[in-house]
């Protein structure tokens, strides 16, 4: 059991005798009276100095949340309020989501982290009431001359508590604005929240360390340009030892057709890795023309947690680094967030691209023309498309040791709308796929709970809680069709999936889409297969001297 | 519950107020025209100025909330409504919301039961009594354009004609009448019952729900109880759209209740939440098409930022790369 982690009897009988507002339990309270409290499993450590200065953000100063005193700097009201109003001028999403809600209540039961907190200032519309009963008060609206009519309220360090608590329990999934009625938007709140916490220097470890580390590394986790490549070499070894072929990828290797950016937990993490070792197969079955870069070695952006500015500045590494090796156009793994920003983000901030021509996969000749500005194809819709044209040579049978379903990540979900190319893949390379429950998928699909920078150990409380809709869901299809395989397209998924399924529905696995590619492809001179990349038994593939069918 | 009675009473007084002035202190010339004329400025220039104040900051990004299938590949179908990839598709989307709100028509309600399990029940409600309620004011509204023309329209006609096809009491029951003061009391009692709605509800969102039933309660009583003179009531209408500052004789005291309280709520509606109604066209979750890929999106303040150069990298880490045998630009 983790050491941030609520027991889970304890937390179950939580669940079931604590009263609470999604039982219909109001304690006459108004949210704005209830204290912000730090506990054990709540907070993250807070940035190190040194991570600060290096990145040479404001406030740089050893502190913490359960501290009374934040030593916050001298004129921080001044530097909200400025910062807000800032805001509110360049973001017409901001000032609208703070002018147009009328407080329906459609979002109100619809966050994963009030359904698994029951905590009322989680629900999506207090979460922005923390920021418009600030905006209310300070700013010339004539809803200032109702101040107390219109819940408005004073800056204080107490709001700067809530703030931090608060946009730090929302994982920008944007499941609330499916429901809302003006689509307003609360991963836009959140992200203006923490963009103002980070003016003051309030922020946490988990973001900003490994923003540092992709600035200065070229990825999240720090890992030196011949680490990288020492890790993608005994993937390659792994693959020999299980299939007899020898793939060959190369690195930083100028001309390649294709430069391939993946988030580097594929690269380092568990069970991320199997997911490299399933492309790393598909590319060598297709013998596609493409290169990995150490320099653009992270295809997720922490930046996108932190501020806009540094969200550009780390994605700018993308189209620096194609332009430098002279690829035609780039190809992007499974991801999340790494998604919405390339997705809605890169191409304004950093293109045009326009040393870069349009997509064109080598092997089936389609055009990606829905990618022609942008030139970044999602691997799932290159694989879907490989394997429509029957370019893949595919067993699904090797897959039927697992019994699969899928889980849309927010990002590609809500903020792309990726659902079919996935699941066409999905259904061919197994033969057990479940859908979970329709108000728990595709543009509904509720978050790992643990997303947009809080996947810490010390948060375990929390993400545990926040990913309780997510599991449970999940338990559904284990119950009814013994789902022990959770697919998903997603790094941060595949980081915190196995602990939410621990916890909660221990049994069930967190596989990434292309590692069941791997799986199900039939490589030219392969040798007999009796094991899964993760060197799990294959079902019906035993040897033959153990074989007792 | 003061967060409902402070508005409730404040919105009683905003309505004995009128009669009291008219009736006793013979204010007519104040509530039946000066006050009117003020109510339209403020409402115009307000709405103008706020929907301007709106535009005025940019979009920076395109961040559509996408709510079905992207266009992708030629063999894959796009859900053209739930995830435009043109601005014909994002005008429909957008339309599908502010006519049949369509967004609202998803809503759901979560249970908590125990195992612990969540169950996700369908629940229209909402949607139902707010499409009600402001489809049945649209058209209330558009029906009182009859007093403010000489010759009553055809649409106008044909509006009642439809709204009192029950043809039950004399004048004609107009099913909207029933229809909005069922749909706001459903709304006022919705954020009373329910814990959240509770929890959420601020004195501004119960203030315009009251003065929309005040005002719709004075209407009904003028209509069907207490008959004011619907003839001058006219006159001083046509007056007020002609510049012509002359009060008509006697209209019922009851009618400058009814007519003081949609002044407030004009001059209320441009500070308020109300303005909902301009934002709902303005969302940039609904109103972009989903083609971010397809086409380069424009952000008008782009800033400038130092990256961390590929030279720059390799500078630091040239030596391991090169016993990685990775490829460098500087031996």
């Amino acid at each position: 059991m983790p050491k941030f982690a609520p027991k889970l009897s304890e937390l179950k009988k939580e669940f079931e005798e604590k009263p609470g507002l999604l039982k219909g339990d109001y304690s006459d309270k108004e949210w704005w009276e209830i204290p912000v409290e730090f506990r054990d499993g709540n907070w993250c450590y807070p940035t190190k100095p040194e991570v600060l200065e290096d990145l040479k953000f404001a406030n740089p100063r050893k502190w913490s949340p359960t501290d009374d005193d934040w030593k916050l700097p001298d004129g921080w009201e001044k530097t909200i309020k400025e910062g807000m109003k800032d805001r509110v001028e360049r973001f017409r999403s901001f000032k609208l989501f703070l002018d147009t809600c009328v407080r329906c209540g459609a979002c109100a039961d619809k966050c994963h982290f009030f359904l698994g907190t029951g905590d009322p200032k989680n629900m999506p519309v207090v979460r922005a009431e923390l920021i418009r009963s600030v905006y209310r008060n300070d700013f010339p609206l004539a809803e200032k001359i109702l101040k107390g009519f219109s819940g408005s309220r004073k800056l204080t360090p107490e709001v700067i508590k809530e703030w931090h608590m608060y946009f730090h329990q929302c994982t920008e999934c944007r499941r609330c604005s499916v429901f809302c009625p003006f689509g307003i938007d609360t991963a836009e709140i959140t992200m203006m929240g923490r963009e103002l916490l980070n003016l003051i220097g309030v922020s946490n470890n988990w973001i900003l360390n490994p923003v540092s580390n992709c600035n200065r590394t070229g990825n999240h986790l720090g890992i030196e340009p011949h680490t990288f490549v020492q890790n993608i070499e005994s993937l390659v070894e792994d693959i020999e030892d299980l299939t007899g072929i020898t793939v060959e990828p190369t690195f930083n290797r100028k001309g390649a057709e294709v430069l391939f950016i993946t988030p580097s937990g594929d690269v380092f993490a568990d069970p991320g890795v199997y997911t490299m070792m399933g492309y790393l197969l598909l590319f060598h079955h297709i013998g596609l023309d493409y290169t990995i870069s150490t320099y653009a070695s992270e295809g997720g952006n922490f930046g996108f947690f932190t501020s806009n500015e540094m969200a550009k500045k780390l994605n700018a590494k993308m189209y620096h680094e194609a332009k430098r090796l002279g690829v035609k156009w780039i190809l992007g793994g499974e991801c999340g967030h790494m998604w919405r920003v390339v997705h809605q983000y890169m191409d304004t901030m950093n293109g045009p691209a326009d040393f870069l021509q349009e997509p064109v996969s080598p092997i089936t000749g389609t055009k990606f023309t829905n990618a022609a500005s942008t030139k970044m194809v999602h691997i799932a819709e290159f694989t879907a498309d490989l394997i429509k044209h029957g370019k893949l040579k595919l067993d699904p049978k090797r897959n039927d040791h697992l019994t699969t379903t899928f889980h849309d990540s927010c990002n590609v979900a809500r903020g792309m709308g990726m659902f079919d190319e996935p699941r066409y893949v999905l259904n061919n390379v197994c033969n057990s796929f479940h859908e979970m429950p329709e108000n728990t998928i595709r543009e509904q699909t509720f978050c790992c709970g643990s997303g947009s920078g809080i996947n810490t150990e010390e948060y375990m409380d929390i993400r545990l809680r926040g990913g309780f809709p997510r599991a449970n869901a999940v338990r559904h299809v284990k119950e009814t069709h013994d789902v022990d395989s959770l697919v998903t397209i997603c790094a941060i998924d595949r980081a915190t999936l196995p602990a939410l399924m621990n916890y909660w529905n221990p049994g069930v696995s967190v596989y990434g889409l292309h590692e069941l590619v791997g799986n199900a492809l039939v490589m030219d001179g392969e040798k007999k297969r009796t094991e899964d990349l993760r060197e799990d038994p294959m079902a019906g593939f035993e040897d033959e001297e153990g074989d007792e069918d | 519950m003061k967060k409902a009675i402070v508005p409730f009473a404040a919105v009683l007084l905003l309505a004995v107020l009128p009669y009291v002035a008219v009736q006793f202190a013979g204010l007519g010339f104040l509530f039946g025209i000066i006050i009117p004329y003020i109510a339209i400025v403020v409402f115009t220039t307000g709405v103008v100025y706020r929907v301007i104040d709106w535009a005025r900051s940019p979009v920076p990004f395109r961040i559509p909330t996408t709510c079905g299938q992207e266009k992708s590949l030629d063999w894959i179908k796009q859900d053209k409504l739930e995830n435009p990839s043109n601005f014909f598709q994002a005008v429909a989307r957008v339309l599908s919301e502010v006519l049949f709100f369509r967004s609202l028509f998803r809503n759901t309600k979560a249970e908590l039961h125990d195992g612990p399990k969540l169950a996700y029940g369908s629940s229209k409600f909402l949607w139902l009594a707010g499409l009600a309620f402001h489809w049945s004011m649209l058209v209330i509204v558009l029906r009182h354009y009859r007093f403010f023309i000489e010759k009553v329209p055809g649409f106008v006609q044909i509006l009642e004609a439809g709204d009192g096809f029950l043809d039950v009491t004399l004048p004609a029951l107009y099913l909207t009448d029933i229809v909005i003061l069922a749909a706001v009391t459903f709304l006022v009692v919705r954020r009373l019952q329910d814990a959240k709605m509770r929890l959420i509800s601020l004195p501004t969102d119960y203030f315009p729900l009251f003065m929309i039933l005040a005002i719709a309660v004075a209407g009904v009583f003028m209509r069907y109880l207490t008959k004011v003179d619907v003839m001058s009531v006219k006159d001083l209408m046509i007056n007020l759209v002609h510049f012509n500052m002359t009060l008509p004789e006697g209209i019922g005291p009851l009618f400058y209740v009814h007519l003081f309280l949609v002044c407030m709520l004009a001059i209320y509606f441009p500070f308020s939440k109300l303005m909902h109604m301009g934002g709902i066209f303005m969302s940039p979750t609904r109103n972009l098409s989903n083609n971010s890929r397809e086409k380069r999106h424009i952000n008008p303040w782009n800033p400038d930022i130092k990256i961390r150069t590929y030279a720059e990298y390799e500078d630091e880490f040239r030596e391991k790369m090169k016993k990685a045998n990775l490829p460098v630009e500087k031996k």
